[in-house]
């Protein structure tokens, strides 16, 4: 009785000074009272725009908040509460742009872009395409090299489009592998989907027969290794005179002669910077991942009669994109370092037109390998993957995290309780971050959510300071982030009391805190 | 309690499309949405093509027979002659160590002599001796037998689970406080219950042991947490709001996360839950389901049905005998016997089981002959071309077999049926529209069962005799 009392009067201490009549407003935690201002050419651009509409733009979030974002939109994982004291107190006026060269540099970037990758390539094992757990890991670590070595965009994608050789050696040739059927006509669906983000069912009819073409000559044959597969380009598939007449996405008709790889023929007109598609789709992608929404909407359903929102802003993304020679990384440089990046998530309206045209950052609950990785990081605990194909069983290390896992097939309940996509379509949709009860149901209330928040080691290390404040501190800026507001604490205050038992107090400061708004969100 | 009743994220999207259509002018709450119908009905989730499946397709949907489904479902593929066909005749190398065949309480039905109490309810269910597919792994068996498709197309389908749900679920009036499509406990892994319809329409998966001393649903039940600390942490989590005043009040995202709370909460601390605590049951009642985790987890299926639950999944694994075969089956059949036995028993007895499906099988059966040679020693493999299926209630009739092995239980040589015939009559029993469509991602023109072109289904109705 006499702890509780003691630890009750602790925790009264919690707060410097007694709480005034009015709460603070609660903007401040989240977003600098500066008026907006462009930073560069895509900020004149989005203002614009949105002047046009008779919209204000947000102002910039607050460091606290773009630490936060730019951590969890670059590499998938949370800033530690170290890192963001660091970057809370580093007086740099351009720490922001040092932070985002620290993230780009990182070796998450590779895993969570590899990720990305592999949800729209169909990285995985087993079904509906049998690609097996071998030529999945060669799949995988072929896109996380080229992500980790910035190969420019367009060697990445002819590479992915011509490749030949062996599922298990050559990664890049499980790319038709992984399309569920191996008709031409499928090939070239996935082609456009993957690279033009487009959808065929859109084409004129006979588009797609035309383009189906350059995938014809494609053969496939076993070895003596069990379930290799070699891919390669086959000429006696073309017809007995060695040539065929082929039609390109925009209907051109084109000679293929049997000396040459007619899939080359096709990478090399994608590829070039004047392709009305390819570095359009790739560039509205690139600022859809980041900023939650493509300017055209959704990034993999480029049409005519799907305009961008602003088409100026994705025009000069798509100069930026070809003046860095595809170096994709700089193009996200770019738009991290803008204030549209970097605006408040707080909305200044109701009007919907307000986010699809970047007047504020719009809220996204957390993809479903980041949530899990963050709880895991939070509290010092690990979950164990395992792939349930014995052919052969793939080793999993038990510090392996959420976005680095290789194959769709290597899941979890949680990560598909959460939205990650089967990797069945290729389609961005496919990502389910919609909140459901269920989900709801498991962080409320869960074993797996109870244990490691009651006996995961780094959280229980944090809790046992005898310095409540050194507690609800750490604890707000491991989870949030942030350091918590004068009135933050004083709930907290009133919390312990209420429940007489300092540790109980924290554990459920620790559980209030992964259940809210703020932790569940990108913001 | 709505559990897989979410929020389309696209739900500031379609107001704003609403309003640029001139609809609105003023953003719509939640609860407006709700009372309009917009919210949680497929059509606003999956786009217009799913607008009106019912009217969509002339035939008006058969007038239905059942109201629930029980799956149970042998992971890893039970072997059909130790089982349903039994072949006492076909000699030690393929009997093995069990050659009995028993007889039941229907005069020429015959059982494996390791289901002795399942034998005495033969007049309640159906055997089908001729389930046939060919396809001799896991994963792409698991999904024909479930979605009655063959593998390797260009979309993967949702299983019958995932398609009763669409159908009966929250879509449909569903109001029931429980989820309408129910796993125990855990998600099959290999086999995506709801294919292209998405997250939405997979089941929940209790987690837990319904065979422990009490049973863990995992996120209902949480160890060591009285609900007197569930409300005053609840209340604690509303009081640190920082975030929410600071965003505008009504942002849709904001609402759909609290929306879930308060269902997640009816779970927790309101009556849903309680149906889980099979504690309420008495002790003899519990004796009779067997008191193993596939025993109750069958009285744990009875008290969902009760509770209006259209679809239960039991994921009963440890089906896949390569090794140490018969040794296994001596520890499960009894299992699976007494546990189904109850549970046919007892829907009977309280009035449930005209409707009520109850279908069991696995994604295939096992090599007839036995590998008695290494490194199997006595196992049994994947066996595609023939298997067994047990279907009861809900609009089948009991006592009666459909189709034939031959002697040695290899070949299917009478009446075969391909899984999609057998899914396809269960929709019909259910008052599933076998042409209705299906809400899919690109929009594309898809029905509840594939058309004859797709599906190996025979003119006629290969199961007229049981159903």
């Amino acid at each position: 009785m006499n702890i509780v009392v003691c630890l009750a009067a602790s925790w009264l201490a919690l707060v410097a000074v007694s709480r005034g009549a009015a709460a603070p407003e609660p903007r401040i935690a989240y977003e600098l009272a500066t008026a907006p201002a462009p930073l560069g050419r895509i900020d004149e651009l989005v203002f614009a725009r949105l002047a046009a509409l008779g919209l204000a733009p947000a102002p910039r979030c607050s460091d606290a908040v773009f630490a936060r974002r730019a951590f969890i939109d670059v590499i998938g994982t949370l800033p530690t509460p170290g890192e963001t004291r660091d970057f809370l107190q580093d007086t740099n006026p351009a720490k922001r742009a040092a932070l985002i060269d620290r993230l780009l540099a990182r070796d998450e970037f590779a895993d969570l872009w590899a990720n990305k990758w592999s949800d729209l390539l169909r990285v995985k094992a087993e079904f509906p395409v049998n690609l097996w757990p071998n030529a999945a890991q060669a799949y995988h670590r072929w896109i996380h090299t080229a992500v980790r070595d910035n190969l420019p965009y367009d060697q990445f994608a002819r590479t992915l489009l011509t490749a030949n050789g062996s599922n298990f050696r050559v990664g890049p040739v499980n790319f038709y592998r992984a399309v569920p059927s191996h008709e031409p006509a499928a090939l070239a669906r996935a082609v456009a989907l993957t690279f033009m983000g487009v959808r065929v069912e859109h084409w004129p009819e006979g588009r797609l027969a035309g383009f189906a073409t350059f995938f014809g000559p494609l053969s496939y044959k076993t070895t003596g290794e069990w379930k290799e597969e070699i891919v390669f380009f086959d000429p006696t598939k073309f017809p007995a005179e060695g040539k065929m007449t082929g039609a390109l996405p925009d209907g051109t008709s084109i000679t293929l002669m049997s000396a040459r790889d007619p899939r080359e023929v096709f990478a090399d007109w994608l590829i070039d910077p004047k392709n009305p598609w390819f570095t359009r789709a790739i560039a509205n992608r690139v600022w859809s991942w980041l900023l939650g929404r493509g300017i055209i909407h959704e990034p993999d359903d480029l049409r005519p009669d799907n305009p961008p929102s602003n088409p100026e802003l994705l025009a000069h993304l798509e100069r930026e994109l070809v003046a860095a020679r595809y170096d994709v990384k700089q193009l996200m440089r770019l738009i991290l370092n803008s204030h549209t990046y970097q605006a408040s998530s707080l909305a200044r309206t109701d009007r919907p037109e307000a986010e699809t045209n970047f007047a504020h950052y719009g809220l996204r609950r957390l993809d479903a390998e980041v949530l899990i990785d963050a709880l895991n990081q939070i509290t010092g605990t690990s979950e164990k993957y395992s792939s349930a194909i014995p052919e052969p069983f793939t080793f999993i290390p038990d510090e392996e995290r959420a976005i680095a896992l290789p194959d769709g097939s290597i899941t979890s309940a949680f990560l598909e309780m959460f939205g990650r996509p089967g990797r069945d379509t290729g389609m961005e949709t496919e990502r389910n971050n919609r909140i459901t009860a269920t989900q709801r149901l498991h962080l409320l209330n869960s074993s797996q959510v109870q244990r490691k928040l009651e006996q995961g080691p780094k959280l229980q290390a944090l809790l046992r300071s005898r310095n409540p404040r050194e507690v609800v501190d750490g604890l707000y800026l491991a989870i949030l982030s942030r350091p918590p507001t004068e009135d933050e604490r004083a709930t907290v205050r009133d919390h312990a009391v209420q429940v007489r038992d300092g540790r109980v107090a924290a554990v459920n400061l620790a559980w209030a805190l992964i259940n809210s708004a703020e932790f569940l969100h990108r913001h | 309690m709505k559990l897989h009743h979410s929020v389309d994220p696209k739900l500031w999207n379609f107001h704003s499309e609403l309003r640029l259509l001139g609809l609105r002018d003023t953003p719509m709450t939640r609860r407006e949405a709700i009372r309009l119908g917009l919210l949680g009905s497929a059509g606003v989730v999956l786009g217009n093509a799913f607008a009106a499946p019912a009217s969509a397709s002339p035939p008006a949907a058969p007038a239905p027979k059942a109201k629930s489904v029980i799956q149970i479902w042998l992971w890893g593929g039970p072997c059909h002659i130790d089982t349903f066909d039994p072949k006492p005749d076909a000699g030690y190398d393929y009997y093995g160590a069990l050659k009995t065949a028993i007889p039941t309480n229907v005069a020429g039905i015959q059982l494996g002599e390791l289901l002795p109490l399942l034998a005495q309810q033969a007049d309640k269910y159906s055997l089908i001796r001729s389930m046939s597919h060919g396809v001799n792994a896991h994963e792409t068996a698991a999904y024909t037998v479930q979605t009655g498709r063959a593998s390797g197309g260009r979309d993967v389908f949702p299983g019958l689970g995932a398609i009763v749900s669409l159908f009966k679920g929250y879509d449909a009036g569903y109001r029931g406080l429980l989820p309408p499509y129910i796993v125990l406990t855990e998600l099959q892994g290999r086999f995506s219950e709801s294919g292209f319809l998405g997250a939405r329409y997979k089941p929940f998966a209790t987690g837990g042991d319904p065979g422990a001393n009490r049973f863990m649903v995992e996120g209902v039940v949480a160890p060591g947490v009285s609900d007197e600390r569930q409300r005053v942490r609840r209340e604690f989590l509303h009081r640190l709001n920082t975030f929410e005043r600071a965003q505008r009040s009504g942002d849709p995202r904001l609402a759909a996360l609290a929306q879930c709370e308060s269902d997640a909460y009816e779970m927790i601390l309101g009556d849903a839950g309680k149906v889980f605590d099979l504690a309420q049951e008495k002790d003899a009642v519990r004796e009779r389901y067997g008191r193993n985790t596939f025993g109750q987890s069958c009285l744990m299926a009875r008290r969902l049905v009760e509770r209006g639950v259209p679809y239960i999944t039991i994921n009963y694994k440890g089906w896949d005998t390569h090794k140490q075969h018969f040794p296994i089956m001596r520890r499960k059949l009894p299992e699976l016997d007494r546990g189904l036995a109850a549970l046919l028993a007892e829907l009977a007895e309280r009035g449930l089981l005209e409707s009520t499906i109850v279908w069991s099988c696995g994604e295939f059966g096992r090599t007839p002959k036995v590998q008695w040679e290494a490194p199997w020693n006595g196992g049994r493999g994947h066996w595609g071309k023939a298997f067994s299926a047990l279907v009861a209630g809900g609009g089948f009739r009991g006592g009666h077999v459909l189709g034939k092995t031959d002697a040695k239980g290899e070949e299917v040589v009478e009446q075969p049926v391909h899984p999609s015939e057998l899914i396809g009559k269960i929709y019909r029993q259910l008052g599933i529209d076998a042409g209705a469509k299906l809400p899919h991602p690109e929009g594309r023109d898809v029905r509840v069962m594939p058309g004859a072109s797709e599906a190996p289904v025979k003119a006629g109705d290969v199961l007229a005799a049981i159903a």
